[in-house]
Formats: C-alpha cells, sequence, structure tokens
C-alpha cells in the first residue's frame, strides 16, 4: 500500500502567542515547534496499516516554513519511510494548503491507497485541509476517527457525532481519514529511530513545484490580535447571615442577566 | 574551536529522552518511591525505546552514542526520577569494565545480550568494611584448576536483586594492594550468590540496593576482564567515565527542582505579589540558574575529553563534586521557596532533595573527588 500522511508543523502548546508587528501573523523567531498533537495519531495509524500490509511505505508530506524540520524528523523517527517538505510561509490557508498537499501527493508518483491526516491543527483550529484535499482528489473522506479497521483495501471507521454517539462508516481505498484523539496511542520516537532518521530520503519542493500560485490564496490575514483580558470576577460577602438572601438574590440576577448562565 | 551547540540528532534525542521522563517517568516517580518498588514496565519500556546501555559501541549492538550523548539522555532521565535513573545508570556502571577492559570475545559474550533483550548489571566494588578506601577490597579471587573462586562481601550494590549479571572487583593477592584487583564477570545466576534483603533508603528509594556475598562461587578462567591485577585499573577508567554521567543525573535532578520552584515562584502570592516578585526568591533562583550552568558545562567539557579518547579524571571529578553539591543547594533552596508545602510529600521537591544528597556519597564521596583533584593538582606542582 502507499500510504501518505500529512502533518502540520504547530507552536508547542506551552508557546505563549504574541502576534506579529504588522499584525499579519504570529512572532515566529522564538517558538518552539511540534507535529501537531492531532497528526500523532494519523502517523501512528499509518505505521498500523503499514505493519498489517507487508510491501507499505509511508510517505508523510508537510506544507510550511522550512526553520525547522522537527515535525517531519520526528515522523520519520517515529517510522515513516521517506518525507516530503513543501517550502512555503507558515501561514497559508486551507485552501493553498490542500491544493499543495494534493501537488506533493501527485508529483511523488506514488498513487496513494489512504492518507491519513489529523482532524485540524491547534494553531488556526481551521478543520478544513482533509475535506479540501479529498474534494481536489475526488476521494471519500471521513473526519474525526476514533476507530480504524482496515481488510483488504476495505476501511470500517468510526466517527463521533454529537452526544458521544458513533456513525460507522465502510469506506473503499483510496480514502482520506482525518484522525481524532483515542484512534490509538502514538508511539515515542525510539533512540535507534532517531540516528536512522537522518539517513531517510526528504524531497523539498516550493509551491509552484507543486502546481500553487499566489493566486490560489481564499484567505487574507491582516490584523492578528490577542483576545481581551478577562476582567477581574465579581465577589461577594454572604458571611452576615443578615445579608444572605440577598445577597443570593443579587448573584442569581447577575447569573441570568449579566453571565447568562440560568 | 568551541561549539555549545548541540547537534540537530542530539537536540532530537534531549527532546525524545524529555518527553519520556515527563510522561511515563515523573506521574510514577512519588509511588514507586514510597512502595520502594523497582519499576519494571518502565525501566523495560525505557529500554526499548534505546534509553538503557547507551555506553554499548554499536560493534556490540549499541547505538553508538557518543559520551557528549549519552550525557544528555542521563540528565533527561534523571529529570524525570532520580531512583529509575539509578536503576538505569547502574547498567552502564556494570558494563563499563567490559566496554573498558574486556576482550573480542567478552564484548560479544556480555554486552550483545543487553542489547537483544533487557537485562540488569550490577557494579560490585564497595565492600563492608570498605567504602571511600576500594583499595582496601578484602574479597578474593582464587585460582583453582580451570576456575576461579569469588569469595567476600559486597555492601550497596545497585540493581542487585535483579541482576543477570555482575562485575566483582576482588583481590588475587592482598600483599600486592591495587595491583592484586582483579576484576571477573559472574553470571547472576551462579551457584553460591546470596543476596542481603532490600536497603530501606533516604532517596533513590525504587532503585534495588543491597548486600551481596559470594560463597565459594565458580567463574570460569575467560570471564576475567584484562588480566589478573588489572582490576583497578579498569576500575579507575570506569569511574572516569561514569563520574560525568552521574554528575550529568545531578544537573538533571536540580533542573527539575528550579523548574519546580520557578513554576511555583509565580503562582504562590505572599504579600500581595506572586513570590517571583520578591526579591529574595529572584535571588535564589538566580543562583539555582548560575549553578546548574556552570555544572552543566563541567560535565560536556569531562564528556568532551573521553570523547577525544583523552580521560581526565581531574576533569571528571570536578564535574561530580561541583554538579553534587551544586545539587544539594539546589534542591534544598528548592524546598526552601516552597515553604512548608516543600517540605510535604505533596509537592515533588521533597522526594528531589532526599534524592540529592545520595550523589554526595555514591561513585566517590565529594571528599573523595576533591582528594583525586587535589592529586592530580600536586602532581604537577
Amino acid at each position: 500500500m502507499n500510504i501518505f500522511v500529512c502533518i502540520k508543523q504547530v507552536p508547542d502548546t506551552e508557546t505563549k502567542i504574541t502576534p506579529n508587528g504588522d499584525g499579519s501573523y504570529i512572532e515566529t523567531s522564538s517558538i518552539k515547534w511540534i507535529m501537531n498533537p492531532y497528526d500523532e495519531f494519523a502517523v501512528e495509524q499509518a505505521l498500523l496499516t503499514k505493519a498489517a500490509n507487508s510491501g507499505s511505505t509511508v510517505t508523510v508530506v508537510r506544507v510550511g516554513g522550512v526553520k525547522d524540520t522537527e515535525a517531519l524528523r520526528t515522523a520519520l523517527a517515529m517510522g515513516a519511510d521517506d518525507a516530503i517538505l513543501v517550502e512555503s510561509g507558515d501561514n497559508l490557508d486551507s485552501y493553498m494548503t490542500a491544493k499543495a498537499l494534493k501537488g506533493a501527493i501527485e508529483k511523488s508518483g506514488n498513487t496513494p491507497d489512504v492518507i491519513y491526516t489529523g482532524k485540524q491543527a491547534i494553531d488556526d483550529d481551521c478543520l478544513q485541509v482533509p475535506q479540501l484535499l479529498a474534494q481536489m482528489l475526488g476521494l471519500p473522506s471521513v473526519s474525526v476517527v476514533v476507530e480504524c479497521s482496515e481488510e483488504g483495501g476495505k476501511f470500517t471507521l468510526k466517527r463521533e457525532v454529537e452526544g458521544g454517539a458513533l456513525e460507522v462508516y465502510d469506506v473503499s481505498s483510496p480514502a482520506v481519514i482525518a484522525c481524532n484523539k483515542g484512534l490509538n496511542t502514538p508511539r515515542y520516537a525510539s533512540l535507534p529511530g532517531i540516528m536512522k532518521a537522518k539517513r531517510k530520503p526528504l524531497a523539498q519542493h516550493s509551491l509552484s513545484d507543486v502546481g500553487v500560485a499566489d493566486s490560489d490564496a481564499r484567505v487574507k490575514y491582516s490584523n492578528f490580535q490577542l483576545p481581551p483580558e478577562k476582567p477581574a470576577g465579581k465577589s461577594f460577602d454572604a458571611m452576615d447571615e443578615g445579608n444572605q438572601a440577598s445577597v443570593v438574590s443579587e448573584v442569581v440576577k447577575l447569573l441570568r442577566e449579566e453571565a447568562k448562565v440560568i | 574551536m568551541i561549539s555549545f551547540e548541540l547537534s540537530t540528532e542530539q537536540k532530537e534525542i534531549h527532546e525524545m529522552a524529555m518527553k519520556f521522563a515527563k510522561n511515563e517517568m515523573m506521574p510514577k516517580a512519588m509511588e514507586y518511591d514510597e512502595k520502594a518498588e523497582m519499576p519494571m514496565s518502565i525501566l523495560q519500556k525505557a529500554w526499548e525505546l534505546g534509553l538503557v546501555n547507551t555506553c554499548i559501541p554499536a560493534e556490540y549492538g549499541g547505538a553508538g552514542f557518543t559520551t557528549q550523548d549519552a550525557m544528555i539522555i542521563t540528565e533527561a532521565l534523571a529529570y524525570g526520577c532520580l531512583g529509575m535513573n539509578t536503576a538505569i545508570m547502574a547498567n552502564d556502571l556494570a558494563l563499563l569494565p567490559i566496554v573498558i577492559g574486556g576482550s573480542e570475545d567478552q564484548k560479544k559474550k556480555f554486552l550483545t545480550p543487553f542489547t537483544e533483550s533487557y537485562k540488569i548489571a550490577a557494579f560490585c566494588l564497595t565492600e563492608p568494611g570498605n567504602g571511600s578506601d576500594a583499595a582496601g577490597i578484602k574479597t578474593t579471587i582464587k585460582e583453582d584448576g580451570e576456575d576461579f573462586i569469588v569469595n567476600g562481601n559486597k555492601m550497596w550494590i545497585t540493581n542487585a536483586g535483579y541482576a543477570d549479571l555482575f562485575v566483582v572487583y576482588g583481590t588475587y593477592d592482598a600483599s600486592l594492594k591495587h595491583k592484586g584487583i582483579t576484576a571477573i564477570v559472574i553470571d547472576g545466576k551462579a551457584a553460591g550468590i546470596e543476596l542481603g534483603e532490600k536497603e530501606n533508603k533516604m532517596g533513590h528509594r525504587c532503585s534495588d540496593t543491597r548486600a551481596v556475598t559470594f560463597n565459594n562461587v565458580r567463574v570460569p578462567k575467560e570471564n576475567i576482564l584484562g588480566n589478573v591485577g588489572e582490576g583497578w585499573k579498569i576500575a579507575m577508567k570506569t569511574l572516569n567515565h561514569s563520574r560525568p554521567m552521574v554528575a550529568s543525573s545531578a544537573v538533571g535532578g536540580a533542573q527539575c527542582a528550579m523548574d519546580h520552584a520557578v513554576k511555583y515562584a509565580g503562582e504562590r502570592i505572599q504579600f500581595g505579589v506572586p513570590l517571583a516578585k520578591h526579591q529574595a526568591i529572584q535571588m535564589m533562583i538566580a543562583d539555582m540558574g548560575i549553578e546548574i550552568e556552570a555544572a552543566r558545562l563541567l560535565v560536556q567539557k569531562a564528556a568532551w575529553y573521553l570523547d577525544q579518547d583523552k580521560p581526565n579524571p581531574e576533569v571528571s571529578s570536578y564535574s561530580k563534586a561541583k554538579a553534587a553539591d551544586m545539587f544539594m543547594d539546589v534542591a534544598s533552596d528548592a524546598v526552601q521557596i516552597f515553604g512548608g508545602y516543600g517540605y510535604s510529600k505533596e509537592y515533588p521537591v521533597e522526594k528531589i532533595m532526599r534524592d540529592a544528597k545520595l550523589i554526595q556519597i555514591y561513585e566517590g564521596t565529594s571528599q573523595i573527588q576533591r582528594l583525586v583533584i587535589a592529586k592530580e593538582i600536586f602532581s604537577r606542582s
């Protein structure tokens, strides 16, 4: 099987985010980059699929800045066979990202049997790329997948829907499968894996190499801002039994009218 | 000429080892400390990921790490739990004499199995009556036909209760003093090995420490490392490698204590502001940063000498003495910053302070390190 995994490199969850000078993006100079956590489930599922289908290869694809190749190297160290990097800025919109991924997969010369992705990236939380990519490639797609089994190119997928219920899909290969937390437990990159990763092939393309032009942009980012600071909470003194009744009715009124939670 | 930049690979090794320390070791550290039990499933997992036996060369199935790589791994694992790291590090301490003094056949025979499954090794130098004065070894290794017979008592042996292999130092001829000391590899299942009760220790409680008695243990001649009488030389070369490693574990433990203290200082409000806004606390945190970095640089320098194949006992001892004493101070100050909470088992710095004390004692006390250093200094004057 030709197994592809699309991954994104995102700021570490502990990073303190600040907008950059002109507000067009965030300040990236001191960010520590990690693989998008949902993509780790995708890499793990790809490696499990490979283990169950001898002779398979796992190719990991990423679109983004080249400053750090952390995420791709992590995927290679976990056990992916080769990697493709499409160089771009770090804040491409979902449409351009999907188009670049499609171009990179096609340029590899291997027809995908399955494409795994994370269900969303934890930086911009767009939740669009897997569906866009599937649409562009003319493939079926299932997202928020929490169970995945495969036999003879037939996938049985379970996805979470509102209220905790599960939908079950039978999907034929090839397909795009967007993974959610709970699908599996991503393995650690072992130390021998890390040592081996540097000898694995990593192809690099520009956006134009994979057929993406500036005119493909659908979103223009103009003003990144931090959310307004939360105002301090209100406190009420109900220690004095005499005024407890009036404090309670005041709190209930505020919860209803101001906080709108009851 | 000098670069302090880690290679891309070393950064990844560090990241992976830290991830293991934070996700697998730290959440279980207090539980195993309280139970005083070897965390076998965690150790097994660490072995599967290549974090154990970093000293084994690639020719014998190891990953082929440099000493600097090994220090990075040790620092990260000690950050997770000093006790678990001791169980891991003791394997290196016991296997290093084989790496250093073993023949080609011995290396293949004894080291390779450690790369095929998780096995445990124990280094037996200290005796009930001989700690710092290691050359006064009473254990005897006597020739008997095609074999050697080993008799004697060893004390404070890390990993003893689980050991698949012991590396034991004994004397071939006590009248020869240092020159009679011989190192021998003994199978963990050999007849005549008696284990004492597991010691009830202040810190590093999950690691398994016992007395071991060798009672007429028969060992084939081919298990002698190097030649008869070369044991002291092998032991000293081993300590040259292992002391920076122990120092690196102190750096990791101290870094962990400092990180806890920094976090707490940002959260705890006193006199209307976080502790971090009080200069008295800022001074303590700044000193921690200075001292930890100084010790880390000494570890890197000692490791650099070893990687250049120019072992430098003086610098190895600098790193061990500095890092051990630094760790004790940093751990004590971390508890101080936490105040009453720091003295409680509810918070992790209490355990770290107990763990720190041992680093000033094992693999040469802080005083012995200074004797080694002074001897080197005076030998030049």
